[in-house]
């Protein structure tokens, strides 16, 4: 009897039946799946769907009147420049890290390599107030930098600084594992074959790095452009000056201005899809890119 | 062109790879560097090349001392263990990457490219890329990637060590065919003795950061220098005993003629299981035994011999003999050793005489 109740629920398995004799009951599966993809409904799809519905509830035209408003406007101009100055230069101290971190023994690596991931480990709000402490009007160089006329705090450079600060870990976290993985025989032999070190970095380092640098440029830039905590401490909040997308967000909601607040805050969103999309397709590239070196490196038959 | 190393030494954190390391490698000649992992070997083909530097020692590369210039500029071609082809490069740009370095025309660039695909027998394949091709075949395209830009030396690290044995035998034959085609003189790193007796024309047996012997092959697997290379090339018995009068080793029935070692002195005899000459029938000169166990090893057999209780020794004998004969286990058999080596525990050789017992 049990022995035909189980052939019965095997034949409706579409798996083989040495996956389903390995895998959980099926009621156990429907419960677990069920649960996951209720809430991801609840927690991620719909407040993500209202956040649009929302910004087009009077539709198009207020829609674009509310970002080409002059204030949010510059806002969207200077998370803009933020991002154009911040991510570069990160993308370059990621770079120049991990080449150290995955290429070289020397003393202070473990501490390196644990100072990169400081920005995670501290609120974002501290670290805008390390910046108002250090360049603050009673910050260590307060001083010199007002006797000199340079404002770094509530001042565009200030916000540039703060994000680069929370931002940095991002690229050099994704490159030191590819980096390691891929070793520097590639980087070796293209020296023993005559070529200098441009060289070998342009053309045998960085393509075997590249969809790694792709995903950890799109993360960095999207923790950017949305950074909060850091950016609102330091930027004083100067409408139409010193205001960011997030800070601008937050403005127009405190204002009971809901359409126009969500449309700003719509951007973001849709930077965040268009970021998720890129990175899907980056960790498909950089799987394939794993796989290759890892199949070269064992090697089999002719 | 020529290979000269002179007291090379190199320490890595305080640990000692290479001690003082002296060779000369003439013109043409095929050498391979045989030793154990952490021998020193790699390291010693890596100063060489340029990719590490000794903490001393000089290196001359066709009596041009090289010790310190740039690997490019030492005129090496390099092979590496897991072939470190270009991963994002097909075959060809592979080929290419140190031509194009050297500025060199496209269409010259064309020319050698397809004459190396040429020599190694993968024309065709110009297209596809290193995770397209076997392990085999990836690694004759290292080779090629080395030799395009014409290095007057191939230094090659471990060249078929991430390959299986089928893939190994068939590049064996392959690299001989090239050295004979290419005339360039090559040093090549390996753990596996039987790919440096069958290649290379003179091998340097190295152990613990120091070459323990170096000769031709055959003197190489006949005539151990030291106790390390007796027991490292070949399968080999091994015992251990006392030097009673007249220079005579006894274990067991066994007696063994030492030359020059004290009385009571410690000795290690080391013979190989094809010295051991079996035979059915007694005869003046043979030992009794018991065949205690037998192992298939292909077209070998290996006897186990039982001489007396504790005591045995390995045989091996062709399999067609085995056959023939009828052996089988616990039956008698009689044997003599017809060549053997004794050494002192200092490690160098007293004495190799051939003699009968």
């Amino acid at each position: 009897m049990k022995k035909k109740f189980n052939s019965f629920f095997k034949s409706k398995e579409t798996d083989n039946k040495k996956i389903s004799k390995l895998s959980e009951p099926l009621i156990v599966r429907m419960i677990i799946i069920t649960t996951s993809v209720f809430f991801i409904l609840i927690f991620i799809f719909v407040p993500l769907l209202l956040v649009f519905v929302k910004a087009f509830a009077k539709g198009w035209e207020a829609y674009i009147n509310s970002i080409t408003e002059p204030e949010t406007f510059s806002a969207i101009k200077l998370t803009l420049l933020t991002a154009v100055i911040a991510v570069p230069c990160n993308m370059i101290f990621g770079i120049i890290a991990s080449w150290l971190i995955a290429k070289f023994n020397f003393h202070g690596k473990s501490l390196l390599t644990s100072l990169i991931d400081l920005p995670f480990a501290v609120s974002p709000v501290i670290s805008g107030l390390v910046f108002v402490l250090l360049f603050g009007r009673n910050g260590w160089f307060g001083g010199w930098l007002f006797n000199n006329d340079i404002k770094i705090i509530f001042a565009v450079p200030g916000i540039v600084l703060a994000t680069i600060f929370v931002t940095f870990p991002f690229v050099a976290r994704e490159l030191i594992p590819i980096m390691q993985s891929n070793g520097n025989e590639e980087e070796q032999a293209a020296i023993v074959l005559g070529a200098g070190p441009l060289k070998i970095f342009f053309s045998i380092t960085l393509p075997n790095i590249k969809w790694a640098l792709i995903y950890g440029v799109i993360i960095c830039n999207a923790r950017a452009m949305g950074e909060f905590g850091a950016v609102s401490v330091v930027s004083g909040h100067i409408r139409g000056e010193t205001n960011t997308i997030p800070l601008q967000a937050e403005i127009l909601y405190n204002e009971y201005q809901m359409n126009a607040a969500f449309a700003v805050a719509s951007l973001l969103t849709f930077l965040a899809v268009i970021t998720l999309a890129i990175k899907k397709f980056a960790e498909i590239k950089i799987r394939s890119e794993i796989k290759q070196s890892s199949i070269i490196t064992i090697g089999e038959n002719i | 062109m020529s290979i000269e190393v002179s007291n090379l030494s190199k320490q890595f954190n305080g640990f000692r790879a290479v001690k003082e390391v002296s060779f000369k490698i003439e013109t043409g000649e095929l050498v391979a560097l045989l030793g154990p992992s952490g021998s020193g070997k790699s390291t010693l083909l890596r100063m060489i090349a340029g990719l590490e530097l000794p903490d001393t020692g000089l290196i001359k590369l066709t009596g041009r001392e090289t010790t310190n210039v740039s690997p490019k500029d030492r005129g090496i071609g390099f092979v590496f263990q897991h072939y470190a082809l270009f991963k994002h490069m097909n075959v060809f740009e592979n080929i290419a990457f140190g031509l194009k370095i050297r500025k060199i025309p496209k269409k010259e660039i064309k020319l050698r490219v397809e004459e190396l695909l040429n020599l190694i027998q993968l024309t065709g394949l110009e297209k596809r890329y290193p995770f397209q091709l076997s392990g085999g075949q990836r690694q004759r395209v290292a080779v090629a990637r080395a030799l395009a830009p014409r290095p007057e030396v191939l230094l090659l690290d471990e060249p078929f060590g991430a390959l299986d044995a089928k893939v190994r035998e068939e590049l064996r034959k392959w690299i001989l065919l090239l050295h004979e085609q290419t005339q360039i003189t090559t040093l090549f790193v390996t753990h596996d003795q039987h790919e440096a007796l069958e290649i290379a024309h003179q091998i340097f047996v190295m152990n613990e950061g120091i070459i323990e012997q170096s000769g031709i092959p055959i003197e190489i697997f006949d005539k151990p220098a030291t106790q390390f290379v007796a027991e490292f090339v070949g399968e080999n018995n091994f015992i251990e005993s006392e030097v009673t009068g007249h220079g005579i080793v006894r274990w067991g029935p066994l007696s063994f003629k030492v030359n020059g070692y004290p009385l009571n002195q410690k000795v290690k005899i080391y013979f190989r299981p094809n010295d051991v000459l079996v035979n059915s029938r007694s005869d003046i000169e043979s030992t009794k035994a018991i065949i205690s166990k037998t192992k298939f090893k292909g077209a070998l057999i290996e006897l186990q011999l039982l001489i007396e209780p504790g005591k045995r020794i390995i045989a091996h004998i062709p399999k067609g003999v085995f056959i023939s004969s009828g052996y089988s286990e616990g039956s008698d058999i009689y044997f003599r050793i017809t060549e053997y080596h004794s050494f002192l525990s200092n490690k160098k050789v007293i004495d190799e005489s051939i003699i009968s017992i």
